[in-house]
């Protein structure tokens, strides 16, 4: 039988791609700012929301989606400060996909939600290419890591639009060169905003929640 | 999965023998695993059996001060020309099917 050659020239991931721009769309009817948490695991995602939340819950109605391989350790810590929050977990994936969003989303009192925090699967590669339908795609990187991550993940530095340089509270244990850090990260994305924080000790984080307030704001005044 | 047998089916083919995918070497995909899971996924269908190929592509980036375009080695993204570590990224993160072969 004679074989035949069919091109396709499409992307793979065209469906998550398309599932995701109707998460947005659906999100945005609702004036709803999504901030997608991406890091390591341990890098403190958990620990950032848990600040955020007690930051700004008199300023935002939140909800919150996380995502885990396992367990639902994470949801019962959010769901104790009285925060809406479902739990999704990947059984063994890696990372959170628009397919998994949109079912957690009809699980959201979205008419009475302003800012929606995604906690993704700790993972530095995969959950950059699975889009979810998000704002903004903040990205966690802590002092313990080592300061040359972002050579090691190059696209999940690049395509972040916040990086957060968490745990600096214990620079004075390690050899972690800050400004070298930043060049890279600002070297393979100009746009960056950077906050180098502690979610332990609060430093840094005044600055991580005025900028997430002022982007609230401005996803309502749309 | 489901892409290939779209266009196999448009195509009234009655078996995919290959699939040839371009994937970058950021874009994180390792073949063996994906070869492993759709040997599970396409039994029963008339991909049962089909190879998948993997072109990989290089990892380049662009220097935004000089335009150069390189491959970083070894771990050291500062462009080789002028050290500026300003960098675009060009290709690496590809992942998509560019063809099907069937009968």
């Amino acid at each position: 039988m004679t074989v035949k050659i069919i091109t396709v020239g499409e992307d793979i991931l065209g469906t998550n791609e398309e599932k995701a721009r109707a998460n947005n769309k659906r999100l945005d009817g609702y004036g709803i700012l999504t901030v997608d948490i991406m890091s390591s695991p341990g890098a403190g995602k958990t620990s950032l929301i848990m600040s955020t939340i007690k930051y700004m819950k008199e300023k935002a109605r939140m909800a919150v989606i996380e995502g885990d391989v396992a367990s639902s350790v994470d949801a019962d810590k959010i769901n104790e400060m009285s925060i809406p929050v479902v739990q999704i977990n990947t059984a063994g994936g890696c990372h959170l996909d628009a397919n998994m969003v949109e079912s957690a989303l009809n699980d959201l009192p979205l008419e009475d939600t302003d800012l929606l925090l995604i906690e993704n699967v700790g993972n530095l590669i995969c959950p950059n290419a699975f889009i979810l339908g998000e704002d903004k795609r903040v990205m966690i990187s802590s002092m313990p890591e080592g300061d040359d991550k972002p050579y090691k993940y190059p696209a999940m530095f690049a395509d972040s639009d916040v990086v957060l340089l968490n745990k600096i509270d214990l620079q004075p244990h390690l050899e972690f060169n800050v400004d070298g850090f930043k060049k890279i990260v600002t070297g393979l994305n100009p746009d960056v905003i950077f906050f180098p924080v502690s979610c332990k000790t609060g430093a840094g984080m005044d600055a991580w929640f005025a900028w997430l307030e002022s982007a609230v704001k401005g996803k309502k005044n749309r | 999965m489901s892409l290939a047998l779209e266009k196999a089916n448009e195509a009234s083919a009655s078996k995919i023998t290959r699939i040839n995918l371009v994937v970058g070497e950021l874009s994180g995909v390792v073949g063996e695993c994906v070869q492993f899971y759709f040997d599970f996924l396409a039994k029963d269908t008339i991909a049962s059996g089909a190879e998948l190929a993997f072109e990989t592509k290089p990892t380049t980036v662009r220097c935004y001060k000089c335009n150069n375009i390189f491959t970083p080695q070894n771990g050291n993204w500062a462009c080789p020309e002028c050290k500026e570590t300003g960098i675009e990224i060009v290709t690496g993160r590809e992942c998509y099917m560019d063809s099907i072969e069937v009968e």
